[in-house]
Order: C-alpha cells, then structure tokens, then sequence
C-alpha cells in the first residue's frame, strides 16, 4: 500500500474513535443541538417582527445566517478536541506510533462533520416549525447544505491550528467566542450587510461569513423577489467567493497544522 | 553495538537547560533505570528517544534507527508509556488496544486479537468491555502498558510508570514489567524511586538538572551511598550532640543533624545487631529517645550523599520505624 492509502486508513481509525466519543458522550451532543434550536427560536421570535426585510419575511432571511453562524461554531469543536488530546499526552501517544502524521487531523475535522450535519437537521427542521421554506429545487437546497458543511469544514482546519498552539481547552473555548461572534455578527447573517455603517460594512460585504450566508440564500430560494441587488462583488457571487475561500483556508490551514503536529512543543 | 545509544544528548527550553550533554547506552535485552527528581530531564530524554522532541545538539539511535533522520524507522521498533496514562476515556479497554494495533498496522484481525490477548495477559479482561472511564488508577495503566507493547516492540520506553500508585498496584506493576522484560526487550524506564530502580533495572543512571551523576547497579549505587540508614529523634535539644557521638561510632562520622527537629540521620550497614547496639548505647547514655527507626536509603539520601543537595522530590516514606 502506497503512503496515501495508509494516511487515508489510519485517518478512518481516528474517525472512528471520534465517532465513538460523539456517542459516549451525549452532554455535548445534545448542547450541540439544542443550541441551535434556542437560536433560531430566539431570533424569529424577538427580532422576528422587529426587523424588516424589504419584500420579504425576516424569518426566511434568518435562517440562512443562523445556519452559517452555527455551522461555525460547530467547527470549533474540533479545535477543542484536539487541545484536549494534547493536554491528556493521547496527541504524544499517537506522535510516538508509526502512523500517518497527518491522520489526527485529517480524521479529527472529517469525524467532527457529524456535529454539524446533524445540527444542521435540526436547524432545518425548526426554522420549517417557524416559517422557513425551500423555494428552489431539491437540488439546490442540497448544494446548499453541502457549501455551509464545506465552508465549516474548511473552518475547522483553522480552529486545528489553534487547538494545536493553545494551552488548554478553556483558552480555546474563550478564544473562539471572542472571534467567532465579531466574524458571524459583522455579516449579512442577522441583518443586510446594506445597513451597516461605514467600515462594519465594507468588512460584512468581504466577510465570507457573509457570502456563504447570501449563497446559501439564494440556493434555498430564501431572497425575496425586489431585493436590492448586492453591489459588491462578493456578494454578487456569493457561492464563487465562498468556495473560494474554502479552498485557500484549506490550503493554508492543513499544512500549517499538519507542520505544528509533526513538531508539537 | 547498544540498543539505546545517546551520546551528549543537550535540549534548551529558552534559557533553561532541560538537557546538559547526557550519554545513555542501553544493551539489548536489558533495562536502564533513569533515576532523579522532578525536572532532572527524565522525561525530556526519554522524549527524545521516542521522536517527540528534537534535541537542541547531540544524537541518538534506537534499534539501530537515528532518532531525528529516520524518526519513522524509529517508531516502528518501540512502545511509549508515558508519564499519564494516556488512554481514551471514553473508549473500552478494548476499543484503544484495537485502536492503537490498527495505527500500528497490524491489519483488522489481528488487532483484535491481540487486543483480547493483551486484556487477558493485564488482568483486564472483565473491565475489557467497559469505558476507561470506569477504570482505576492501577488499571489504567496497566491498559496504558498494554498499549505500548500491542506491536511487541523490541525497545520499550516507560515513562514514571508507578508514580501515583498505591503500593499494591505498584507491586502489581514491578510484575508486569518484569514479565515483559523476561522476553528479551529492551526497557529504559525512568522513575523517582530508588527501590523501584533497585527492583527492576540491571543498570542505574542517576540524573540531575539534565546530568549523569552517577552510574552503576543498584548495589554499586547502594555501597557509594552506604546501604541503610538510621533516623533517631531524641527528645530533648540538650541530648543531639550525645546521640550524635553515639551514631559516629556506628557510621563512621558520617551523621546529619537537625537541631530545630533534634533528628539525626547515619548510614548503617550492620543490620538489626547494630541497631540493637545503638539503642543500648542511647540508654546507657541516659539519652531519651522519642523515635527511633531504620530505613532503607532514598533517593533524596543518594542526592544529598552525590551532591550534598536535598532532591526536590517527595521523599520516599517506606520507614520501618520503631517507636520506643
């Protein structure tokens, strides 16, 4: 077996183990469900009728930036997972075999997919309870998912790195709340990015927080008819832009993180 | 030609010196006991040798592999159990022995079956089945000592492997290792006791701020140290100098006194007869003795006799004392 086929099998025995864990441990699972469920309640019942979208209902708007937002978090999970396993010696027991350097990683992002398929689900099938609806095909509602579960994935290569350099879970748990809200709230996901002032605008328009959110928009059929036209680019090609930014997050994110396990310390 | 061979093995952390030139050479078959205190650099080397770390300068191999160029080589040949157990919690007993036989690349099948042959051989085969979790500390690192040998490497590094284990498990411990050991591996094991060394290693290096002080077999180290010792506490300030005179007949000058505690301390090498001896001649001196006891030397003993230093670990209390 060439290198490529033993990096892939040894990554599916760290998924595995993953996988195990998601459901030995139901505490975290079922807090990765029931948030985002008390999200989309929250927001389509206290700004539901407060904030206004031209043409349109903010129910339907809202969905598609609490997937976004949640999705995000969702992939911090793999950063705190991994920041666990170091600080328990497991990342040293599995630097000192003769496994693939990169199937740690490689497994831990691909296994922590799950959390955010199946919150995901949920979501869908609470903003259905309140009022969101797919206009689009099947089809496009599909690709949709898969590009906020592609965006997220890309994401947790980030939280990887970070999970790798802090010093505890804790550090990464506080860490990434105060990144993470800024990156999904200066955005398009609550409000239209049109209505931000002056630099918190031109920050939402480029954010790609926001293209996935307008992408995953227009794939559910959620942008009423007579909304004003973006004028940025990003958003103009949201699902470009978004795939975009996958590919360079990956590019960047996995050797670096794939070099910081090799050296870990 | 050595199975483990470091030579002037030197790690920097910044301005500290975790490592400051030390040799290991480890024959096949045999165990190297790597003695010294918390932060002497036990774990730094032993990190080291199985490719954790990259030393700051000098070199190393191990079963015949460079420990920085040919790190995968390396790997293949050993197990590691680390300072904490590291097993899975929240896999079974089973589930991280299969694991980690898969990692290592023994295929499916023979994972499991070497996972179920290694609970069986540790005394785990009830607890097989069950989520770490619900483990002791004893079996924890039993399961952990599993884990280190499911690809049965030729070179076995265990890192502290009793350290905060209740002295049964640590008897049940010196065991396994001992099995382990009977089968031609070859074992560097570091730990803060002497009388762990003494149990298990053919040979003794003793280590401190990331230096060999000594070298030898535990008798070798026992007689630079001068076997056991005697702990007298008298109970009046006015009585230290006398019982003082007393134990340098019996040691050979060499006592240590401690006035605010009025405890003396002599090493003695004439068992239980020499140690009635004492006891008369404090009586017969009208010396009143609040306690009395003979223990066997510590490692804070061998630090304080290499160099004049107390250790910085916890000393070990396995005092047969005798209250009179």
């Amino acid at each position: 077996m060439n290198s490529l086929m033993w990096a892939a099998l040894d990554s599916h025995v760290i998924a595995k183990r993953n996988v195990i864990k998601i459901r030995r441990v139901p505490e975290v699972l079922m807090f990765v469900l029931i948030s985002p469920i008390m999200f989309v309640l929250l927001f389509a019942f206290v700004f539901g009728d407060s904030i206004e979208i031209p043409g349109g209902s903010y129910r339907e708007f809202l969905i598609g930036g609490i997937f976004a937002q949640t999705v995000i978090f969702g992939a911090t999970f793999t950063g705190a997972g991994l920041a666990d396993d170091m600080q328990k010696g497991i990342i040293d027991r599995f630097r000192a075999l003769p496994m693939s350097r990169s199937a740690v990683l490689v497994g831990r992002t691909a296994s922590d997919v799950i959390y955010n398929v199946l919150s995901l689900i949920i979501m869908a099938l609470t903003g259905l309870l309140v009022g969101w609806r797919i206009h689009e095909g099947f089809v496009s509602a599909a690709f949709g998912f898969a590009l906020l579960l592609a965006f997220a994935y890309a994401f947790s290569w980030v939280m990887a790195y970070v999970g790798l350099i802090v010093p505890s879970v804790e550090v990464i748990n506080n860490a990434s709340f105060v990144v993470i809200f800024p990156l999904t709230f200066v955005a398009n996901t609550f409000v239209p990015a049109e209505n931000l002032p002056g630099a918190l605008r031109t920050f939402a328009e480029w954010n790609p927080v926001s293209a996935v959110t307008q992408a995953a928009r227009e794939l559910f059929g959620n942008i009423p008819p007579g909304t004003p036209e973006p004028t940025v680019w990003p958003l103009q090609n949201p699902v470009l832009y978004t795939i975009i930014w996958i590919i360079v997050i990956i590019a960047i994110f996995a050797p670096l993180s794939v070099n910081r396990y090799r050296k870990a310390r | 030609m050595s199975t483990i061979e470091a030579t002037g093995l030197v790690k920097h952390y910044g301005e500290v010196k975790a490592l400051d030139g030390l040799d290991l050479y480890v024959p096949e078959g045999t165990i190297l006991g790597l003695l010294g205190p918390n932060g002497a650099g036990k774990t730094t080397a032993v990190n080291i040798l199985t490719t954790l770390i990259r030393p700051t300068s000098g070199s190393a191999t191990v079963a015949g592999a460079d420990v920085v160029k040919q790190p995968g080589k390396v790997r293949k040949r050993i197990g590691l159990s680390g300072q904490f157990a590291a097993v899975d919690e929240n896999l079974t007993g089973f589930e991280n022995l299969d694991m980690i036989g898969r990692l290592y690349r023994l295929g499916r099948d023979n994972s499991r079956v070497r996972a179920r042959e290694l609970l069986e051989r540790f005394d785990l085969t009830e607890a097989g089945d069950r989520p770490v979790k619900t483990y002791s500390g004893g079996m924890r690192r039993r399961l952990d000592l599993a884990g280190a040998i499911v690809a049965e490497p030729p070179v076995l590094f265990l890192d502290e492997p009793t350290t905060g284990l209740d002295p049964r498990s640590r008897t049940e411990m010196w065991g396994v290792i001992r099995d382990l050991v009977g089968k031609g591996t070859t074992l560097l094991l570091t730990t803060q006791y002497l009388e762990e060394a003494d149990q298990l290693a053919d040979d003794i290096v003793v280590i401190d701020h990331g230096r060999q002080i000594a070298h030898g077999t535990a008798d070798e180290l026992k007689a630079m140290i001068g076997g056991e010792r005697i702990e007298v506490t008298v109970t009046s300030v006015d009585s230290v100098t006398g019982a003082a005179e007393i134990l340098a007949r019996f040691s050979g000058g060499d006592v240590q006194i401690n006035e605010r505690s009025r405890k003396l301390i002599a090493p003695m090498s004439g068992g239980s007869a020499e140690f009635r001896h004492v006891l008369r001649d404090l009586e017969e001196a009208g010396i009143a003795v609040y306690d009395v006891g003979m223990r066997r030397p510590t490692l804070d003993d061998v630090f304080l006799t290499l160099t004049g230093d107390v250790a910085e670990s916890e000393p070990d209390s396995r005092a047969a004392t005798v209250g009179v």
